[in-house]
C-alpha cells in the first residue's frame, strides 16, 4: 500500500512538460546497451518516450525531423552516484544539503525536498550531456544516511523521477566511525536496526522496546522495512576486499536485500564472489591511489577486471566532485577505453564504456526499463554530440529530456561572454548582460 | 580541492594554494649533484643547507624517430627524429636527421613525443597517500604567516602519488607547496620526479625556491575560527603588509652589512625581495589578484604566478602587463564561494590575451592526467572560436610552468642542450585514449609501459595488495 502510493506520487512528480515528437536521423546511433554504434541510425521519440531506434526506421508522418549529419546520438548520461541538486557552493553551508549531521533521524531521511532544480550545477551538468542522476544523501549522525532519488536534469521544476529510489549506508572506515569506532560495531548496529524495523513492521508498538537500543525512529524503521523487503535498493559504500565479502554476507540474515556496491576499490580482488552474488557495482574508476588502508589495492583496472568477471559495473564520478562535474563521466569512460592498450591493464571496450555511464547505472537502481538507453519505452533523453562523446572536449550540440528540447546555456557561459573582452568600454561590464 | 568523499570539505579546501615569478638560473648539468651556491651568498650552511643530492640515472643514447613532436615552446614536427644523449636533448629534427649507429632506436610512428609534464602546484609528499592524519604535513596552521617553514622538511619521498604521476601523467618535474591555510605558508621545493630515499635525492639541482602565499577565504577562515587575526580579507592584507614592512626593514639592515640575528622567516622574505625566491600566490578572485599586485609594488617584490586563478579571465590584460603567470584548472568550480565564477574557457582566454598560461593540478589524481585537463581547456577555447594549436597548448604544461619555476633554461622544452626530460605517448596526448608509453628523466628511462620492471613501486606499496600492478 505504501509502495503503491509512493509510485503514484512519483508518476505525478515526474510528468514532463511539453514533450515534442521528434525523429533524429542520419545518426551514429548509440543505444547505450553495450551494442555497437549504428551508422545512419534513427531514433524516434513520441510523447516523451523512445518509440523506435535503430537502422532503417521509418519516420512517422508529421514528426519533426532533425538531421544529425552523421554525428553521435546517444542516450543522456546517467550519473551513477552523485549529489547533484543537493548543493550549490559546497563550502557555503546554507546552500549545501548533502548531509544532515545533527538530525536525530537517519534511514527515514528523504532527499527529495532538498533538491533544487534551479541550481546552477543542474544546467552545467546538463550542458555536459548528463540527463539523469542517481542522487544519494551524504550522511546523517547515524549509520544509515537516508533515501536518495533518481532525478532528471531538465530545465523545469519537475526534477524527481523516482523518490526514495535507494537507501544509502557506508561500511568500512566511515561506517565504523558512525557506529562507534569499529567495523564490529557497524555490523551489529546494522543488524539491530534492521531487526528493530522488522519487529516494528509486525507490531508498531515494538519499536518502543527495540528502537532505543537500536537508535532509530519510526520514520527510519518504515524506510528500513522497505530495505529488508528488497523494495528499496540498498547502496553500500565499501572498499576493502574483506569488507565487500562481509557486506555480501548480509544477505544470509536478510535474503531479500537488494545490494548495490558503491566504490568497491578492491572489488577486483574478490570479483568472482561479487559476480556470483549478482550484485551490481558503481565505481569512480580512476581512483588508483591507496588513499586509506581500505584502498590499498586501488587500480584503474578495477572496472575492467570486474566487468571481465561478469559483474554489472557502472562508472560514476564520486571520489572527487560528486555534484558539479558529472560531465567527467565521459572522460572517465574514455580513460577506461585507453587502458585496453596498456599491457597488464584491464579496460573496457568503447561500447562497454558507454553502457557503463548510461544503461548500467539505470539497471543498478532498478530502472533499466525506464531510463539509460534508447530502447523503445525508455524516456526520451537524447543527446547529439559534436564529436565522439568519450573524447576530451566533445560537447552536446542538442539535448532532449523526456522528449523536451533543453537549454544548454549556463551561468558560466554568461560570464564567459561578458569577459570575452574584459576591458571596460563606454560603460562598466555590469551593463553588459 | 574536494579531496574525495572521505576528507572533510574544510580539510580539503585547506589544500588549495600557491604563485610564480621568472628568473632562470644558468644551465647546469644534471650530474653535478649539490647545486652550486650563488656567489653573493658564499656560506652554503645558510643559503643551501639541505642541498640536492639528485643525480641522473644511467642513460643509453636513444633516438625516437617517425614521431610527432610538440617541442613545448609551441613548435611541432611531423615525422620527427629526436636524439637523447648524455642526459640531454642532443638534436631535434625531421626524418632526415642522422641517427648514430650506437643509439637505441625507438619507432615513434603514430606516437607523440613531448617534453615531460611540469606541475607547478602539487601536494604530493606533504599531503601524501594514504591520507591519514599522521600525514597532514602541508599546513603549519598555528600562525597566519610561517615564512620560516620549508616544505621539503615535510615531503615524504615514499608517497605512492609520485609514481602514479610519473606512469600515468608523464610528470617529470613538480613543485611541492605548503598548503593555503596561511597567508605566507613557507618555502616550496622543486623536485625531479624520481624515486629516492630522501627528499634531497629528488631536489631539482639549482632550482630557485618558491614562497607560498594565499589570499582569500582560507586564511581568514582558519584564523577567524581561532578568534585571531585575520578574520576578514582586509585583515589578510593588514597582516601581509605588516609582515612585508618588517621584511623590508630586515633586508635594509642586511644590505647595510650590519650584523643581524638569524631570523628564518625574514631570511626567506628577504630572499623574495632580492628576487632569489619566487612568489607563488594562491588567489582565486580577480579583484584580490589586483590588490596583491599593488601590494607587491608597495613593498618591492614580484608575484611570479597566481595559482588557482579562477577569475584570471577577468583581468588577463593586467596579468600580461605585470608579467605574471596564471596557473589554473580546466573546469573546477563551485566548491567554495571564491570558485563560483569559474568558467571552462579561463585557460584559453588567458592564453589568448598573451599572458603566461599554465595548467596545474593541486590534486593527486589530476596530476595523473594534466594533459587531459589541457585538452579540455583547449577544446573550450576552440568552441569559443579561438584558434589555438595543439602544440601551443602544450606550452601550458611545459615551457610556461618551467618559467614560473625559474628552470626554463634547463628543462620545459625539447631543445638541444636541455635536460632530456621527455614523454613518448602512445597516441595524441590530447585524447582520452592515450597514455604515456615511456618517460625519460635526464635521459634515463624511468617508466616504460611495455616493461613492468620499469614501473617504480614505493616502499609503502611493497608487500601490499596490488604491488607492482599497472595502477
Amino acid at each position: 500500500m505504501i509502495r503503491a502510493l509512493m509510485l503514484s506520487a512519483a508518476a505525478l512528480i515526474a510528468l514532463p512538460a511539453a514533450a515534442q515528437d521528434i525523429a533524429i536521423t542520419n545518426a551514429k546511433l548509440v543505444i547505450g546497451d553495450g551494442s555497437a554504434p549504428i551508422e545512419g541510425g534513427t531514433v524516434v521519440v513520441r510523447g516523451g518516450k523512445v518509440v523506435a531506434a535503430g537502422a532503417r526506421i521509418a519516420v512517422p508522418a508529421g514528426v519533426e525531423t532533425v538531421d544529425a549529419e552523421g554525428r553521435y546520438v546517444t542516450p543522456g548520461i546517467v550519473a551513477a552516484f552523485s549529489r547533484v541538486g543537493l548543493t550549490e557552493v559546497d563550502a557555503v553551508s546554507g546552500s549545501n544539503d548533502r548531509s544532515a549531521p545533527r538530525t536525530r533521524f537517519s534511514a527515514g531521511l528523504d532527499i527529495a525536498p532538498a533538491l533544487n532544480p534551479m541550481g546552477s550545477p543542474i544546467a552545467v551538468n546538463r550542458a555536459a550531456g548528463v540527463t539523469r542522476a542517481i542522487v544519494a544523501p551524504g550522511g546523517s549522525s547515524n549509520l544509515f544516511a537516508g533515501q536518495g532519488a533518481v532525478v532528471d536534469l531538465g530545465d523545469d521544476m519537475a526534477m524527481v523521477t523516482r523518490p526514495r529510489a535507494l537507501e544509502y549506508v557506508a561500511f568500512g572506515e566511515d561506517g565504523a566511525a558512525k557506529a562507534g569506532g569499529s567495523r564490529a560495531a557497524t555490523f551489529l548496529l546494522f543488524r539491530e536496526q534492521l531487526l528493530a524495523a522488522r519487529s516494528y513492521a509486525r507490531n508498531s508498538a515494538a519499536l518502543a522496546e527495540w528502537g532505543n537500543d537500536a537508535m532509530i525512529q519510526r520514520a527510519d524503521a518504515e524506510a528500513l522495512v522497505r530495505v529488508i523487503d528488497g523494495a528499496t535498493p540498498l547502496f553500500v559504500r565499501v572498499d576493502r576486499a574483506a569488507d565487500i565479502l562481509n557486506v555480501l554476507g548480509l544477505k544470509r540474515d536478510f535474503p531479500a536485500l537488494k545490494l548495490v556496491l558503491v566504490g568497491a576499490t578492491e572489488g577486483w580482488l574478490v570479483a568472482p564472489q561479487i559476480a556470483a552474488a549478482k550484485v551490481p557495482v558503481l565505481v569512480s574508476p580512476l581512483t588508483d591511489l591507496p588513499g586509506s588502508f581500505e584502498r590499498l589495492g586501488a587500480t584503474q583496472s578495477n572496472a575492467g577486471r570486474m566487468t571481465a568477471a561478469g559483474i554489472d559495473v557502472s562508472v560514476g564520478v564520486f571520489d572527487d566532485d560528486d555534484a558539479h562535474k558529472m560531465g567527467y563521466a565521459t572522460q572517465y569512460a574514455g580513460n577506461l577505453v585507453g587502458l585496453t592498450k596498456i599491457p597488464g591493464a584491464s579496460g573496457l571496450s568503447w561500447d562497454q564504456a558507454f553502457a557503463a555511464i548510461s544503461s548500467a547505472p539505470a539497471r543498478a537502481v532498478g530502472m533499466g526499463d525506464r531510463i539509460g538507453s534508447l530502447k523503445p519505452g525508455r524516456v526520451g533523453d537524447v543527446v547529439i554530440w559534436d564529436h565522439d562523446p568519450l573524447e576530451l572536449g566533445s560537447r552536446p550540440t542538442a539535448v532532449w529530456i523526456d522528449g523536451k528540447r533543453q537549454s544548454l546555456t549556463t551561468r558560466q557561459d554568461r560570464l564567459r561572454d561578458r569577459y570575452a573582452d574584459p576591458v571596460e568600454g563606454s560603460l562598466p561590464n555590469a551593463y553588459d548582460w | 580541492m574536494v579531496k574525495g568523499v572521505r576528507g572533510s570539505l574544510l580539510a580539503a579546501t585547506l589544500l588549495a594554494v600557491t604563485g610564480c615569478a621568472a628568473s632562470d638560473r644558468a644551465p647546469q648539468t644534471a650530474s653535478d649533484a649539490p647545486a652550486a651556491a650563488p656567489d653573493k651568498k658564499p656560506d652554503r650552511s645558510i643559503s643551501d643547507p639541505y642541498p640536492s643530492t639528485y643525480h641522473a640515472y644511467p642513460a643509453a643514447p636513444t633516438a625516437v624517430r617517425g614521431v610527432t613532436v610538440f617541442d613545448g615552446e609551441g613548435g611541432r614536427i611531423e615525422q620527427g627524429t629526436v636524439l637523447l644523449a648524455d642526459g640531454k636533448v642532443e638534436r631535434v629534427g625531421g626524418p632526415d636527421l642522422a641517427i648514430p649507429e650506437t643509439y637505441r632506436v625507438i619507432d615513434g610512428t603514430g606516437k607523440y613525443l613531448t617534453p615531460g609534464v611540469i606541475d607547478v602546484h602539487s601536494h604530493l609528499g606533504d599531503y601524501p597517500t594514504p591520507s591519514v592524519a599522521a600525514h597532514d604535513d602541508g599546513n603549519e596552521a598555528t600562525s597566519p604567516t610561517t615564512a620560516e617553514v620549508w616544505v621539503e622538511h615535510s615531503v615524504w619521498p615514499q608517497d605512492p602519488g609520485f609514481t602514479r604521476a610519473l606512469a600515468n601523467g608523464g610528470i617529470t618535474t613538480l613543485q611541492i607547496l605548503p598548503g593555503s591555510a596561511n597567508l605566507i605558508g613557507g618555502r616550496s621545493v622543486v623536485l625531479k620526479n624520481v624515486p629516492a630515499r630522501t627528499v634531497q635525492g629528488m631536489k631539482f639541482p639549482g632550482a630557485p625556491y618558491g614562497l607560498k602565499m594565499a589570499c582569500g577565504e582560507n586564511p581568514k577562515r582558519v584564523y577567524g575560527a581561532k578568534g585571531r587575526m585575520p578574520s576578514t580579507r582586509m585583515g589578510n592584507f593588514a597582516v601581509d603588509r605588516a609582515t612585508w614592512a618588517k621584511a623590508v626593514a630586515y633586508k635594509k639592515k642586511l644590505d647595510s652589512g650590519k650584523a643581524v640575528d638569524r631570523d628564518l622567516a625574514m631570511e626567506t622574505l628577504a630572499g623574495v625581495l632580492s628576487g632569489d625566491i619566487l612568489v607563488h600566490n594562491h588567489c582565486y578572485r580577480a579583484d584580490e589578484m589586483a590588490l596583491v599586485i599593488d601590494m607587491s609594488h608597495e613593498f618591492g617584490y614580484k608575484v611570479t604566478a597566481f595559482h588557482h586563478a579562477v577569475e584570471a579571465y577577468k583581468i588577463p590584460d593586467l596579468l600580461k602587463k605585470e608579467g605574471i603567470c596564471a596557473a589554473m584548472w580546466a573546469d573546477w568550480w563551485g566548491f567554495k564561494m571564491e570558485a563560483y565564477d569559474a568558467v571552462p574557457e579561463n585557460i584559453a582566454l588567458v592564453n589568448q590575451a598573451g599572458a603566461c598560461t599554465i595548467v596545474h593540478s593541486d590534486d593527486e589524481n589530476q596530476i595523473q592526467r594534466l594533459n587531459q585537463e589541457a585538452a579540455k581547456a583547449l577544446a573550450a577555447g576552440r568552441r569559443m572560436g579561438m584558434r589555438i594549436s595543439d602544440e601551443q597548448a602544450w606550452t601550458w604544461l611545459a615551457i610556461n610552468p618551467a618559467k614560473a619555476l625559474g628552470i626554463a633554461e634547463r628543462t620545459g622544452s625539447l631543445k638541444p642542450g636541455k635536460m632530456a626530460d621527455a614523454v613518448l605517448w602512445n597516441g595524441n596526448p590530447f585524447s582520452a585514449y592515450t597514455r604515456p608509453e615511456k618517460v625519460w628523466i635526464d635521459g634515463a628511462l624511468m617508466f616504460d609501459a611495455l616493461d613492468r620492471k620499469r614501473r617504480p613501486v614505493s616502499d609503502f606499496e611493497l608487500g601490499q595488495p596490488g604491488e607492482g600492478d599497472v595502477k
